[in-house]
């Protein structure tokens, strides 16, 4: 792949735009970040990320978000499920709504949510008097990151379950399987590098999750507060240093989920990529 | 007897053609039985039906004596090798051929014997860790074929199993297919569009045309013998040649053949002729012997070379000569040469003569 | 998040469960959706109407909503166009050729759809904001980027810069390089094969990702709650009116304002749906 004239025009055009704006948009801010991590003592940075409070945070961020996707997993794949192999009336619209939670904006989600799971919000009368609060608990910031997570994992399974080659099915029944066996055995394996990578996002996504959270959360230290809000406080304090610091370990965070979902991607596609033979 | 089909209907809508039309054929035991045909002749679903993979709209299917009309796929005891292979992605070679003993809970030793057995077979003992995206096309059709005679089954189904292949390897696999089934004796249900493949490896034919039987034989008695003008069309190059009975006799050209004596005077007949029953000869020198036809185009095509013949009449005959033969002739295109019909199969409208 | 077709599976009788169990797990399906999705969904209209239809429309005409208005349209007017160029020039370049770095490339384009909205704020602070490295230099030229429309745009930049782009490429890697080489063969430039063989391939990913890259940036929350100052009537987007108005107990007005925005992510919806309606009829 070495210097060779390129056939098709504007390489230098694109290559050079590209670049430059995203070092704009994207790169410059984001060293921004690094480069004050940097200025960050060791001690500084334990500091803070190490506190009680700080600590509890991330422990609700994560517990929370990765919950949330487990649940989205479940049902995620239950919904691709139905929406690609059965027949029901209202299909088509059930398959767009499903992407309402990336369509809507998070505050929108944060305030209803909250309204509904209140004290005698729609949901939350019913709940409180079989003695589940959901409002300002952490319960209720599972509930809104699952809403949040949602499409993630229905949008990488059904492609997937789209694809699939009923060959395969009958394959499996000639040889004697049951549709049960058939599921766990043929199906889900093929599913599964899709569903972990739905799993992946929702979990990132809902990692960082604001908007949609801070209304239902009720902000309590140590106990409903989550990490994107500690940042915020401490930005209001201009304590620069400390919100780089808790953004830091975030950022680290965020970037390795990433790069494990385009590894797992990536493996997918060697493993089970069958070329034309 | 081994699969007997008894007036099988299968429609996909409500009008128009049923896919499979009052089907019935017997196919024997441990042979090779081909439902041959053009695509949509409806062969692919009537081996779908004697699967279990889909359900008759009316009719009955017996394998081996036992009534699996309404039995669900899982239970018929059969197995079968898709075009497009169907192997388990995820799975090795080993666990892919293991599979169906595994539902049946065989006891691990003997489902690690019996895969080493079936890896053998295929003669593919090293390959046994691989996962099928790492095997080419043939191998990955052996495997599957491993995988499918794993399990004992009573009847074996082919749908097109060498389709998707270059077209050596397909000749191959056919050979490969006829000394499996040499060895393991196991009924055989082949569905197939290619007729040089039916012809080859079967010993049974049913030869199907828009969901209905056209005729069923020995391939010999198929090729030799067809039945109806579709089948003579269909099976063995040919071309065909109109004519019409003259004096009681079908006059066809040059040829003459005894009509049934129920033929009108004029009616017309369809003559088929294959490439390879047609001798050329050019007329000696000074001769005034009438010639047949015209030489219109030669092409030299492997081992023997193909003579567009032009007839008077206008119509075209294809005819395959040897290259030996076709050298000793010294014809050129342009020429004139006599044709002598050695065989035909002749049809008075649609009944043979 | 590519519009998925839903393809019409043949119909393999042999594989559909039984009945009972099917209707069983679209029931439960259905349910989970209702559950979380729909019942939010009429809630914020009901919410929205619940002191009656004059003081909805007396609610979003407010001059503080109007501003809202404005500034959120103004950030996606921005935002969306830049980004469409820069999605377009960005798929060319990483469909059509292969060049060392391409990897790194998608990566970093994908970093800010990982990151959280508030960082994706926090980081213009840190450039722009008074202790931040311009911090001094933008003070003494009197230049206000944080808490000032100039950061509210930016950081709505920054969130929906892949939007356009992972919609698009996708779908130029699919089809293949075969018409565009036709084009040249037959004399058109770079850029008149471009507008007339590629985009008009390419027009239901281009629009659905504008769609989205709108959507996001007419309803992004975190980032901008940190870079704006959240001074009424300025610099607040929809969003942030919305949660000011909460947080003064004014439920219906909060409520009149994420309605607009709902309404928007319904037509986002719509329109997604019928591009897949047309994607699929040829």
């Amino acid at each position: 792949m070495s210097a060779r004239r390129r056939v098709l025009p504007g390489f230098g055009l694109t290559m050079g735009l590209s670049w430059l704006y995203l070092g704009l948009i994207v790169l410059l801010p984001l060293s921004g970040l690094f480069l004050k991590t940097f200025t960050l003592t060791w001690d500084q940075f334990f500091e803070t990320v190490a506190s009680p409070r700080v600590l509890a945070a991330y422990r609700l961020s994560f517990g929370a978000a990765f919950l949330a996707a487990l649940v989205n997993a479940v049902f995620g794949l239950l919904v691709a499920w139905v929406l690609v192999r059965y027949r029901f009336p209202g299909r088509g619209l059930v398959d767009a709504l499903v992407d309402l939670p990336f369509a809507l904006p998070t505050a929108v989600a944060g305030l209803t949510l909250t309204t509904l799971y209140s004290h005698n919000g729609w949901y939350g009368r019913h709940l409180e008097a079989l003695g589940i609060k959901v409002a300002f608990t952490p319960l209720g910031i599972v509930v809104a990151l699952t809403f949040i997570g949602l499409p993630f994992v229905v949008r990488t399974v059904q492609p997937v379950l789209e694809d699939l080659d009923a060959d395969i099915e009958e394959a499996a029944a000639t040889l004697g399987a049951s549709p049960w066996r058939t599921f766990t055995h043929v199906l889900l394996p093929s599913i599964l590098p899709a569903l972990l990578s739905g799993f992946t996002l929702s979990f990132a996504r809902a990692i960082g999750e604001y908007g949609s959270v801070i209304f239902i959360s009720g902000n309590m230290p140590m106990k409903t507060e989550i990490a994107p809000l500690l940042i915020v406080t401490r930005l209001e304090q201009y304590d620069y240093a400390g919100a780089t610091a808790i953004a830091g370990v975030m950022l680290a965070a965020s970037f390795s989920l990433l790069l494990a979902a385009n590894l797992l991607q990536r493996w997918t596609q060697r493993r089970f990529e069958v070329r034309p033979g | 007897m081994s699969v007997i089909v008894e007036q099988v209907t299968k429609r996909f809508t409500a009008t128009g053609t049923p896919a499979v039309s009052d089907v019935s054929f017997h196919a024997p035991s441990g042979a090779i039985t081909t439902l041959l045909g053009p695509s949509g002749a409806g062969k692919s679903t009537l081996l779908r039906l004697i699967a279990g993979l889909e359900l008759p709209d009316s009719g009955s299917v017996r394998i081996e004596g036992v009534d699996c009309t309404h039995l669900p796929v899982q239970q018929r005891g059969i197995g079968v090798v898709f075009q497009s292979y169907a192997l388990f992605k995820h799975m090795t070679v080993r666990q892919n051929i293991a599979f169906g003993l595994e539902t049946r809970r065989q006891p691990r030793a003997d489902v690690e014997a019996r895969v080493d057995e079936m890896l053998h077979l295929i003669q593919l003992e090293d390959l046994g860790k691989r996962y099928p995206s790492q095997l080419s096309g043939g191998q990955r059709q052996r495997v599957a074929f491993a995988r499918a005679l794993a399990i004992r089954p009573k009847l074996l189904l082919l749908d097109e199993p060498f389709g998707a292949l270059d077209s050596r390897v397909r000749v191959e696999l056919r050979e490969w297919l006829q000394s499996l089934h040499e060895r393991t004796g196991v009924t055989t249900l082949l569905v197939t569009h290619d007729q040089e493949e039916a012809l080859e490896i079967s010993q049974h034919v049913v030869v199907m045309s828009d969901g209905r039987v056209a005729q069923a034989g020995r391939p010999e008695d198929i090729y030799d013998r067809p039945s109806t003008p579709f089948v003579a069309s269909f099976v063995g190059g040919t071309s065909m040649l109109r004519g019409h009975v003259r004096s009681g006799r079908a006059e066809v050209g040059s040829l003459v053949v005894a009509s049934a004596g129920t033929a009108r005077e004029g009616a017309e007949v369809h003559a088929f002729v294959r490439p390879h029953d047609i001798k050329i000869a050019k007329p000696a020198h000074g001769s005034t012997e009438p010639t047949t036809g015209r030489v219109e185009r030669l092409k030299s095509v492997g081992g023997y070379v193909k003579v567009l013949l032009k007839l008077p009449t206008g119509e075209t005959v294809s005819v395959e000569v040897p290259r030996a033969e076709f050298d000793d002739l010294g014809v050129v295109e342009g020429d004139c040469v006599q044709a002598d019909v050695r065989m035909a199969r002749v049809f008075l409208g649609d009944y043979a003569i | 998040m590519h519009p998925t077709t839903l393809v019409a599976r043949r119909e393999r009788r042999i594989l559909s469960s039984a009945a009972p169990v099917r209707w069983l797990l679209i029931g439960v399906a259905l349910a989970f959706l209702g559950f979380f999705l729909v019942v939010p969904l009429v809630a914020v209209f009901s919410y929205a109407l619940q002191k009656g239809v004059g003081a909805y429309l007396a609610a979003i005409q407010e001059p503080e909503s109007l501003a809202a208005i404005r500034l959120t349209l103004l950030a996606a007017g921005i935002a969306v166009p830049l980004n469409l160029a820069f999605g377009l020039a960005a798929a060319w370049l990483i469909a059509r050729f292969r060049f060392r770095g391409r990897e790194l490339l998608l990566t970093l384009i994908d970093l800010p759809f990982s990151v959280s909205p508030v960082i994706a704020g926090l980081i213009f602070v840190l450039l722009f904001g008074r202790q931040g490295w311009l911090g001094p230099w933008l003070v003494e030229h009197d230049i206000h980027i944080i808490f000032a429309v100039p950061g509210i745009v930016l950081a709505t930049l920054f969130i929906t810069f892949p939007f356009v782009l992972r919609e698009v490429l996708p779908i130029m890697q699919a089809q293949g390089s075969d018409e565009e080489e036709a084009a040249l063969s037959l004399g058109a430039s770079g850029w008149r094969t471009f507008v007339h063989v590629t985009l008009p391939k390419v027009k239901w990913g281009v629009l659905y990702g504008v769609l989205l890259c709108n959507a996001r940036a007419m309803g992004e929350f975190g980032a901008v709650s940190v870079v704006s100052g959240h001074v009424r009537g300025s610099t607040n987007t929809l969003p942030l009116h919305a949660e000011i108005l909460y947080n003064e107990y004014n439920l219906a007005g909060a409520f009149a304002v994420a309605s607009l925005l709902t309404v928007l992510a319904l037509v986002t919806l719509a329109i997604k749906k019928y591009i897949e309606w047309r994607a699929e009829a040829p």
